[in-house]
Protein backbone atom coordinates (compact mmCIF):
# COMPACT_ATOMS: atom_id res chain seq x y z
CA UNK A 1 0.00 0.00 0.00
CA UNK A 2 1.49 3.77 -1.06
CA UNK A 3 1.73 6.19 1.50
CA UNK A 4 1.80 8.79 -0.94
CA UNK A 5 -0.57 11.15 0.97
CA UNK A 6 -1.87 11.85 4.54
CA UNK A 7 -3.71 14.92 5.49
CA UNK A 8 -3.44 14.37 8.91
CA UNK A 9 0.94 14.47 8.92
CA UNK A 10 0.44 17.47 10.58
CA UNK A 11 -2.42 16.02 13.11
CA UNK A 12 -2.79 17.48 16.79
CA UNK A 13 -4.80 14.17 18.04
CA UNK A 14 -1.44 13.26 19.40
CA UNK A 15 -1.12 15.99 21.55
CA UNK A 16 -4.29 14.47 23.36
CA UNK A 17 -4.47 11.90 25.65
CA UNK A 18 -5.71 8.32 25.18
CA UNK A 19 -8.84 9.49 27.85
CA UNK A 20 -9.09 12.71 26.21
CA UNK A 21 -9.77 11.08 22.37
CA UNK A 22 -12.12 8.42 23.95
CA UNK A 23 -14.08 11.38 25.18
CA UNK A 24 -14.29 12.57 21.81
CA UNK A 25 -14.87 10.09 20.54
CA UNK A 26 -17.45 8.83 23.21
CA UNK A 27 -19.50 12.61 22.77
CA UNK A 28 -19.42 11.83 18.65
CA UNK A 29 -21.25 8.71 19.32
CA UNK A 30 -23.70 9.74 21.75
CA UNK A 31 -24.45 13.17 19.85
CA UNK A 32 -25.53 10.71 17.32
CA UNK A 33 -22.70 12.48 15.29
CA UNK A 34 -21.06 10.46 12.57
CA UNK A 35 -17.14 8.86 12.90
CA UNK A 36 -15.49 10.04 9.69
CA UNK A 37 -12.21 8.33 8.82
CA UNK A 38 -9.81 10.80 9.77
CA UNK A 39 -11.08 10.91 13.22
CA UNK A 40 -9.29 9.12 16.43
CA UNK A 41 -11.62 5.53 17.26
CA UNK A 42 -10.82 2.64 19.15
CA UNK A 43 -9.43 -0.10 17.94
CA UNK A 44 -11.90 -2.55 18.88
CA UNK A 45 -14.24 -0.06 16.75
CA UNK A 46 -12.07 0.01 13.79
CA UNK A 47 -11.65 -3.88 14.12
CA UNK A 48 -15.58 -4.25 14.49
CA UNK A 49 -16.37 -2.11 11.08
CA UNK A 50 -13.69 -3.67 8.86
CA UNK A 51 -15.00 -7.42 9.82
CA UNK A 52 -18.81 -5.91 9.05
CA UNK A 53 -18.43 -3.89 6.83
CA UNK A 54 -15.75 -6.15 4.29
CA UNK A 55 -18.06 -9.33 4.82
CA UNK A 56 -20.63 -7.07 4.27
CA UNK A 57 -19.06 -6.55 0.56
CA UNK A 58 -18.08 -10.41 0.38
CA UNK A 59 -21.24 -11.23 0.54
CA UNK A 60 -22.96 -8.83 -2.12
CA UNK A 61 -20.01 -9.91 -4.43
CA UNK A 62 -20.59 -13.69 -3.42
CA UNK A 63 -24.35 -13.09 -3.93
CA UNK A 64 -24.04 -12.63 -7.77
CA UNK A 65 -23.13 -16.38 -8.47
CA UNK A 66 -26.50 -17.81 -7.55
CA UNK A 67 -28.39 -15.57 -9.81
CA UNK A 68 -25.51 -15.13 -12.49
CA UNK A 69 -26.21 -18.59 -12.54
CA UNK A 70 -29.32 -18.23 -14.32
CA UNK A 71 -28.60 -15.11 -17.03
CA UNK A 72 -28.06 -17.36 -19.81
CA UNK A 73 -31.86 -19.18 -19.36
CA UNK A 74 -33.78 -16.31 -18.20
CA UNK A 75 -37.10 -16.80 -19.44
CA UNK A 76 -37.25 -13.91 -21.74
CA UNK A 77 -34.82 -10.97 -23.06
CA UNK A 78 -36.46 -8.56 -20.87
CA UNK A 79 -35.85 -10.96 -17.71
CA UNK A 80 -32.61 -11.22 -19.08
CA UNK A 81 -31.96 -7.57 -19.12
CA UNK A 82 -32.97 -6.88 -15.92
CA UNK A 83 -31.16 -9.84 -13.93
CA UNK A 84 -28.33 -8.28 -16.00
CA UNK A 85 -28.97 -5.57 -14.27
CA UNK A 86 -29.11 -6.82 -10.91
CA UNK A 87 -26.42 -8.63 -10.56
CA UNK A 88 -24.19 -5.55 -11.77
CA UNK A 89 -25.70 -3.96 -8.85
CA UNK A 90 -24.55 -6.22 -6.72
CA UNK A 91 -20.95 -5.96 -7.81
CA UNK A 92 -21.53 -2.18 -7.25
CA UNK A 93 -22.67 -2.65 -3.91
CA UNK A 94 -19.69 -4.62 -3.20
CA UNK A 95 -17.43 -1.90 -4.46
CA UNK A 96 -19.39 0.66 -2.95
CA UNK A 97 -18.58 -1.31 0.59
CA UNK A 98 -14.78 -1.89 -0.24
CA UNK A 99 -14.11 1.34 -0.69
CA UNK A 100 -15.51 2.27 2.34
CA UNK A 101 -13.81 -0.49 4.15
CA UNK A 102 -10.78 0.96 2.58
CA UNK A 103 -11.38 3.97 4.97
CA UNK A 104 -10.51 2.47 8.04
CA UNK A 105 -7.01 1.53 6.73
CA UNK A 106 -7.28 -1.96 5.39
CA UNK A 107 -6.49 -2.49 1.66
CA UNK A 108 -8.87 -3.97 -0.65
CA UNK A 109 -6.78 -7.19 -1.94
CA UNK A 110 -6.26 -7.64 1.93
CA UNK A 111 -9.78 -8.16 1.85
CA UNK A 112 -9.80 -10.28 -1.25
CA UNK A 113 -7.33 -12.32 0.15
CA UNK A 114 -9.35 -12.78 3.31
CA UNK A 115 -12.19 -13.67 1.46
CA UNK A 116 -10.64 -16.65 -0.34
CA UNK A 117 -8.46 -17.74 2.07
CA UNK A 118 -11.50 -18.35 3.34
CA UNK A 119 -10.59 -16.71 6.70
CA UNK A 120 -13.77 -13.85 6.36
CA UNK A 121 -17.06 -14.89 6.04
CA UNK A 122 -20.50 -13.69 3.76
CA UNK A 123 -23.85 -14.03 4.01
CA UNK A 124 -24.43 -17.94 4.61
CA UNK A 125 -27.79 -17.51 2.11
CA UNK A 126 -25.10 -17.77 -0.39
CA UNK A 127 -24.69 -21.12 0.00
CA UNK A 128 -27.85 -22.58 -1.12
CA UNK A 129 -28.11 -23.39 -4.43
CA UNK A 130 -30.41 -21.21 -6.92
CA UNK A 131 -32.51 -24.34 -8.17
CA UNK A 132 -35.31 -23.43 -10.94
CA UNK A 133 -36.12 -19.68 -12.37
CA UNK A 134 -38.45 -19.13 -9.24
CA UNK A 135 -35.61 -19.14 -7.24
CA UNK A 136 -34.78 -16.01 -8.69
CA UNK A 137 -37.78 -14.51 -7.64
CA UNK A 138 -37.86 -16.02 -4.36
CA UNK A 139 -34.12 -14.48 -4.03
CA UNK A 140 -35.56 -11.32 -4.52
CA UNK A 141 -38.05 -10.67 -2.36
CA UNK A 142 -36.80 -12.55 0.24
CA UNK A 143 -33.15 -12.27 0.30
CA UNK A 144 -33.42 -8.80 -0.31
CA UNK A 145 -36.25 -7.79 1.30
CA UNK A 146 -34.50 -9.35 4.14
CA UNK A 147 -31.18 -7.50 3.48
CA UNK A 148 -33.20 -3.94 3.02
CA UNK A 149 -34.58 -4.67 6.03
CA UNK A 150 -31.40 -5.36 7.96
CA UNK A 151 -29.79 -2.28 5.47
CA UNK A 152 -32.29 0.79 6.33
CA UNK A 153 -30.97 1.22 9.74
CA UNK A 154 -27.64 0.82 8.89
CA UNK A 155 -27.93 3.71 6.59
CA UNK A 156 -27.56 5.90 10.09
CA UNK A 157 -24.46 3.91 11.00
CA UNK A 158 -22.31 5.84 13.07
CA UNK A 159 -19.08 5.72 10.44
CA UNK A 160 -20.06 7.80 7.90
CA UNK A 161 -18.38 6.33 4.93
CA UNK A 162 -20.95 3.10 6.18
CA UNK A 163 -23.71 4.53 5.91
CA UNK A 164 -23.65 6.70 3.02
CA UNK A 165 -22.21 3.38 0.97
CA UNK A 166 -25.98 2.15 2.68
CA UNK A 167 -27.69 4.77 1.38
CA UNK A 168 -26.57 4.70 -2.59
CA UNK A 169 -27.34 0.48 -2.00
CA UNK A 170 -30.71 0.87 -0.72
CA UNK A 171 -31.67 2.86 -3.11
CA UNK A 172 -31.23 0.61 -5.62
CA UNK A 173 -31.76 -2.80 -3.85
CA UNK A 174 -35.77 -1.45 -3.37
CA UNK A 175 -35.74 -2.85 -7.42
CA UNK A 176 -34.86 -5.95 -6.57
CA UNK A 177 -37.14 -6.68 -4.27
CA UNK A 178 -40.03 -6.07 -6.59
CA UNK A 179 -38.36 -7.62 -9.53
CA UNK A 180 -38.30 -10.67 -7.49
CA UNK A 181 -41.78 -10.48 -5.98
CA UNK A 182 -42.97 -9.42 -9.30
CA UNK A 183 -41.27 -13.00 -10.69
CA UNK A 184 -43.02 -14.78 -7.97
CA UNK A 185 -46.53 -13.14 -9.07
CA UNK A 186 -46.47 -13.84 -12.24
CA UNK A 187 -45.74 -17.83 -11.60
CA UNK A 188 -48.44 -18.27 -9.25
CA UNK A 189 -50.88 -16.54 -11.22
CA UNK A 190 -49.77 -19.23 -14.09
CA UNK A 191 -50.35 -22.70 -14.25
CA UNK A 192 -50.69 -24.83 -11.58
CA UNK A 193 -47.01 -26.00 -12.62
CA UNK A 194 -45.69 -22.90 -11.86
CA UNK A 195 -47.57 -21.97 -8.51
CA UNK A 196 -46.19 -24.93 -7.57
CA UNK A 197 -42.50 -24.04 -8.47
CA UNK A 198 -42.97 -20.52 -7.24
CA UNK A 199 -43.95 -22.35 -3.90
CA UNK A 200 -41.40 -24.63 -3.71
CA UNK A 201 -39.09 -22.02 -4.11
CA UNK A 202 -40.17 -19.54 -0.89
CA UNK A 203 -40.30 -23.09 0.83
CA UNK A 204 -36.43 -23.31 0.56
CA UNK A 205 -35.62 -19.63 1.00
CA UNK A 206 -38.35 -18.58 3.90
CA UNK A 207 -35.77 -20.04 6.51
CA UNK A 208 -32.57 -19.26 4.64
CA UNK A 209 -33.74 -15.60 4.98
CA UNK A 210 -35.07 -15.30 8.19
CA UNK A 211 -31.69 -16.23 9.81
CA UNK A 212 -29.81 -13.39 7.68
CA UNK A 213 -30.65 -11.50 10.46
CA UNK A 214 -28.07 -13.25 12.37
CA UNK A 215 -28.24 -15.94 15.41
CA UNK A 216 -31.02 -15.16 18.34
CA UNK A 217 -30.03 -11.74 20.53
CA UNK A 218 -29.09 -14.31 23.46
CA UNK A 219 -27.05 -16.01 21.04
CA UNK A 220 -25.34 -12.76 19.36
CA UNK A 221 -22.52 -11.75 22.24
CA UNK A 222 -21.08 -8.67 20.10
CA UNK A 223 -25.05 -7.32 19.31
CA UNK A 224 -24.46 -4.99 22.09
CA UNK A 225 -21.51 -3.28 21.42
CA UNK A 226 -22.72 -2.62 18.21
CA UNK A 227 -25.49 -1.32 19.53
CA UNK A 228 -23.67 0.73 22.19
CA UNK A 229 -21.37 2.15 18.84
CA UNK A 230 -24.30 2.88 17.37
CA UNK A 231 -23.38 1.10 14.44
CA UNK A 232 -25.99 -1.35 15.02
CA UNK A 233 -29.59 0.38 15.47
CA UNK A 234 -31.74 -2.66 16.30
CA UNK A 235 -31.46 -6.15 18.21
CA UNK A 236 -31.60 -9.21 15.52
CA UNK A 237 -34.55 -10.28 17.00
CA UNK A 238 -36.07 -6.73 16.29
CA UNK A 239 -35.61 -6.90 12.74
CA UNK A 240 -36.20 -10.32 11.68
CA UNK A 241 -39.61 -9.18 13.74
CA UNK A 242 -39.99 -6.55 11.31
CA UNK A 243 -39.28 -8.88 8.38
CA UNK A 244 -41.64 -11.23 9.09
CA UNK A 245 -44.62 -8.79 9.61
CA UNK A 246 -43.90 -7.32 6.18
CA UNK A 247 -43.95 -10.29 4.36
CA UNK A 248 -46.55 -12.20 5.87
CA UNK A 249 -49.15 -9.66 4.05
CA UNK A 250 -46.87 -9.79 0.70
CA UNK A 251 -47.02 -13.68 0.97
CA UNK A 252 -50.97 -13.38 0.92
CA UNK A 253 -51.03 -10.98 -2.24
CA UNK A 254 -48.48 -13.42 -4.15
CA UNK A 255 -51.47 -16.47 -3.10
CA UNK A 256 -48.81 -18.50 -2.15
CA UNK A 257 -48.12 -19.71 1.57
CA UNK A 258 -44.90 -19.30 4.25
CA UNK A 259 -43.84 -22.99 5.26
CA UNK A 260 -44.18 -21.65 9.12
CA UNK A 261 -47.24 -23.89 10.94
CA UNK A 262 -46.45 -21.64 14.14
CA UNK A 263 -47.07 -18.53 12.04
CA UNK A 264 -50.35 -16.56 13.52
CA UNK A 265 -50.77 -13.28 13.82
CA UNK A 266 -50.87 -12.44 17.59
CA UNK A 267 -53.11 -10.08 19.21
CA UNK A 268 -51.49 -9.10 22.22
CA UNK A 269 -47.90 -8.33 21.08
CA UNK A 270 -49.12 -6.77 17.82
CA UNK A 271 -46.51 -8.88 15.44
CA UNK A 272 -46.73 -12.31 13.85
CA UNK A 273 -45.48 -14.99 15.62
CA UNK A 274 -43.00 -17.40 13.82
CA UNK A 275 -41.44 -21.12 14.81
CA UNK A 276 -38.14 -22.08 15.86
CA UNK A 277 -35.79 -22.08 13.25
CA UNK A 278 -33.19 -24.53 12.33
CA UNK A 279 -30.27 -22.65 13.89
CA UNK A 280 -27.96 -26.05 13.96
CA UNK A 281 -28.08 -25.66 9.98
CA UNK A 282 -27.20 -22.18 10.45
CA UNK A 283 -24.38 -22.60 12.21
CA UNK A 284 -23.14 -25.95 10.12
CA UNK A 285 -23.58 -23.37 6.84
CA UNK A 286 -21.46 -20.76 8.36
CA UNK A 287 -18.94 -23.19 9.24
CA UNK A 288 -18.60 -24.52 5.29
CA UNK A 289 -21.11 -27.25 5.42
CA UNK A 290 -23.75 -25.96 3.00
CA UNK A 291 -24.62 -27.17 0.28
CA UNK A 292 -22.27 -24.93 -1.76
CA UNK A 293 -19.74 -23.02 -0.03
CA UNK A 294 -16.99 -24.67 -1.29
CA UNK A 295 -18.79 -24.18 -5.00
CA UNK A 296 -18.94 -20.25 -3.86
CA UNK A 297 -15.48 -19.85 -3.20
CA UNK A 298 -13.75 -21.53 -5.53
CA UNK A 299 -15.91 -19.92 -8.26
CA UNK A 300 -14.67 -16.53 -6.20
CA UNK A 301 -11.09 -17.70 -6.71
CA UNK A 302 -10.85 -19.11 -10.01
CA UNK A 303 -12.50 -15.14 -10.93
CA UNK A 304 -10.03 -13.68 -9.72
CA UNK A 305 -7.29 -15.58 -10.94
CA UNK A 306 -8.72 -15.73 -14.32
CA UNK A 307 -8.65 -12.06 -14.58
CA UNK A 308 -5.17 -11.44 -13.38
CA UNK A 309 -3.71 -11.10 -16.88
CA UNK A 310 -6.50 -7.97 -17.31
CA UNK A 311 -5.24 -6.33 -14.44
CA UNK A 312 -2.08 -6.68 -15.25
CA UNK A 313 -2.37 -5.61 -18.73
CA UNK A 314 -4.45 -2.15 -17.52
CA UNK A 315 -1.37 -1.97 -15.45
CA UNK A 316 1.28 -2.21 -17.67
CA UNK A 317 -1.00 -0.39 -20.60
CA UNK A 318 -1.08 2.68 -17.75
CA UNK A 319 2.51 2.54 -16.79
CA UNK A 320 3.31 2.72 -21.17
CA UNK A 321 1.00 5.65 -21.77
CA UNK A 322 2.63 7.26 -18.63
CA UNK A 323 6.08 6.41 -19.91
CA UNK A 324 5.03 7.93 -23.29
CA UNK A 325 3.72 11.03 -21.88
CA UNK A 326 6.78 11.77 -19.87
CA UNK A 327 9.19 11.57 -23.02
CA UNK A 328 6.97 13.70 -24.85
CA UNK A 329 7.11 16.32 -22.48
CA UNK A 330 11.15 16.38 -21.93
CA UNK A 331 11.02 16.49 -25.89
CA UNK A 332 8.85 19.29 -26.34
CA UNK A 333 10.80 21.06 -22.89
CA UNK A 334 13.39 23.01 -24.71
CA UNK A 335 10.97 24.19 -27.51
CA UNK A 336 8.86 25.73 -24.39
CA UNK A 337 11.76 27.11 -23.08
CA UNK A 338 12.46 28.76 -26.46
CA UNK A 339 9.35 30.53 -26.98
CA UNK A 340 9.09 32.10 -23.53
CA UNK B 1 -27.40 12.58 -3.29
CA UNK B 2 -25.30 12.82 0.21
CA UNK B 3 -21.38 14.25 -0.24
CA UNK B 4 -18.44 13.49 1.22
CA UNK B 5 -16.95 15.81 3.44
CA UNK B 6 -13.07 14.79 3.71
CA UNK B 7 -11.16 12.71 1.03
CA UNK B 8 -11.56 10.05 3.30
CA UNK B 9 -9.39 7.36 1.73
CA UNK B 10 -6.20 9.78 1.49
CA UNK B 11 -5.20 8.59 4.75
CA UNK B 12 -4.92 4.77 4.19
CA UNK B 13 -1.31 4.17 4.69
CA UNK B 14 -0.77 5.49 7.81
CA UNK B 15 -3.49 3.30 9.52
CA UNK B 16 -2.63 0.23 7.77
CA UNK B 17 0.37 -0.16 9.89
CA UNK B 18 -0.66 0.25 12.92
CA UNK B 19 -4.43 -2.00 12.05
CA UNK B 20 -3.10 -4.73 10.11
CA UNK B 21 0.96 -4.73 10.82
CA UNK B 22 1.57 -3.32 7.51
CA UNK B 23 0.93 -4.63 3.93
CA UNK B 24 2.67 -7.62 2.75
CA UNK B 25 5.58 -7.50 -0.13
CA UNK B 26 4.58 -7.52 -3.59
CA UNK B 27 1.36 -5.55 -3.69
CA UNK B 28 0.48 -4.04 -6.65
CA UNK B 29 -2.71 -2.75 -6.40
CA UNK B 30 -4.29 -0.35 -8.76
CA UNK B 31 -3.94 3.77 -7.23
CA UNK B 32 -7.66 5.19 -5.68
CA UNK B 33 -9.23 7.81 -7.43
CA UNK B 34 -12.06 9.54 -6.37
CA UNK B 35 -15.10 10.06 -8.25
CA UNK B 36 -17.10 13.22 -8.72
CA UNK B 37 -20.74 13.08 -10.36
CA UNK B 38 -22.52 16.52 -12.24
CA UNK B 39 -26.16 15.45 -11.36
CA UNK B 40 -27.78 17.55 -13.98
CA UNK B 41 -26.71 20.77 -15.92
CA UNK B 42 -26.40 23.71 -13.23
CA UNK B 43 -25.56 21.57 -10.70
CA UNK B 44 -22.04 21.39 -9.16
CA UNK B 45 -19.92 17.58 -9.55
CA UNK B 46 -20.20 16.13 -5.93
CA UNK B 47 -18.25 13.69 -4.26
CA UNK B 48 -19.63 10.01 -5.34
CA UNK B 49 -17.34 7.62 -3.44
CA UNK B 50 -13.75 6.11 -4.99
CA UNK B 51 -12.45 3.14 -6.61
CA UNK B 52 -9.25 1.85 -8.24
CA UNK B 53 -8.09 1.98 -11.49
CA UNK B 54 -4.76 1.81 -13.63
CA UNK B 55 -5.19 5.31 -14.99
CA UNK B 56 -7.76 8.39 -15.52
CA UNK B 57 -9.20 7.02 -18.45
CA UNK B 58 -10.64 3.76 -16.74
CA UNK B 59 -11.28 5.61 -13.85
CA UNK B 60 -13.47 7.44 -16.01
CA UNK B 61 -15.32 4.75 -17.35
CA UNK B 62 -15.33 2.01 -13.62
CA UNK B 63 -16.69 5.88 -12.20
CA UNK B 64 -19.35 5.64 -14.71
CA UNK B 65 -20.38 2.47 -14.47
CA UNK B 66 -19.99 2.41 -10.80
CA UNK B 67 -22.08 5.43 -9.85
CA UNK B 68 -24.26 6.53 -12.81
CA UNK B 69 -25.93 3.29 -13.76
CA UNK B 70 -29.06 5.16 -13.46
CA UNK B 71 -28.65 8.34 -15.08
CA UNK B 72 -27.29 10.47 -11.84
CA UNK B 73 -24.94 11.91 -14.00
CA UNK B 74 -24.13 14.25 -17.06
CA UNK B 75 -20.00 14.63 -16.55
CA UNK B 76 -18.36 12.48 -14.48
CA UNK B 77 -14.25 13.69 -13.07
CA UNK B 78 -12.00 11.85 -11.36
CA UNK B 79 -9.17 12.82 -9.28
CA UNK B 80 -5.92 10.67 -7.96
CA UNK B 81 -7.25 10.46 -4.18
CA UNK B 82 -3.13 10.92 -3.22
CA UNK B 83 -3.34 14.44 -5.43
CA UNK B 84 -5.99 15.34 -2.86
CA UNK B 85 -5.16 18.21 0.04
CA UNK B 86 -7.73 18.10 2.96
CA UNK B 87 -7.62 20.23 6.05
CA UNK B 88 -6.55 18.76 9.66
CA UNK B 89 -9.75 17.27 11.44
CA UNK B 90 -7.95 17.62 14.74
CA UNK B 91 -7.32 21.46 14.18
CA UNK B 92 -11.02 22.17 13.28
CA UNK B 93 -11.90 24.61 15.38
CA UNK B 94 -8.36 26.66 14.88
CA UNK B 95 -8.80 26.58 10.99
CA UNK B 96 -12.66 27.56 11.12
CA UNK B 97 -12.04 29.92 14.09
CA UNK B 98 -12.30 33.11 12.33
CA UNK B 99 -15.63 32.28 10.89
CA UNK B 100 -17.40 31.78 13.96
CA UNK B 101 -18.93 34.82 16.29
CA UNK B 102 -19.67 36.57 12.83
CA UNK B 103 -23.41 36.39 12.82
CA UNK B 104 -23.28 40.00 11.35
CA UNK B 105 -22.10 38.41 7.95
CA UNK B 106 -26.04 36.81 8.39
CA UNK B 107 -28.76 38.77 7.13
CA UNK B 108 -30.54 37.30 9.91
CA UNK B 109 -28.72 39.29 12.10
CA UNK B 110 -30.19 42.77 10.69
CA UNK B 111 -33.70 43.36 12.67
CA UNK B 112 -34.94 46.22 12.32
CA UNK B 113 -36.15 46.26 8.98
CA UNK B 114 -38.85 43.29 10.08
CA UNK B 115 -41.84 44.56 8.62
CA UNK B 116 -40.29 46.47 5.92
CA UNK B 117 -41.06 44.94 2.37
CA UNK B 118 -38.02 43.72 0.23
CA UNK B 119 -35.35 43.86 2.81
Amino acid sequence: MTTTHDPRAASSADELTAEQLQERFDALIAADQRIEPTDWMPEDYRRTLVRQMSQHAHSEIIGMQPEGNWITRAPSLKRKAILMAKVQDEAGHGLYLYSAAETLGTPRDEMFEQLMSGRAKYSSIFNYPARSWADMGAIGWLVDGAAICNQVPLCRASYGPYGRSMVRICKEESFHQRQGWEILYTLSHGTPKQKQMAQDAVNRFYGPALQMFGPPDDQSPNSQQSMDWKIKRFSNDELRQRFVDMIVPQAEALGLTLPDPDLAWNEERGHYDYGELDWDEFFGVIKGHGPCNQQRLQHRIDAHENGEWVREAAAEYARKMQERAARADTDTAPAGSEQR
Amino acid sequence: MTSENTPAQAPVGQQSESATGGAPAGRHQWPMWEVFVRPSRGLSHVHAGSLHAPDAQMALRNGRDLYTRRNEGVSVWVVPTAEVSASDPDRRDAFFESAKGKEYRHATYYTKSEGVKHL
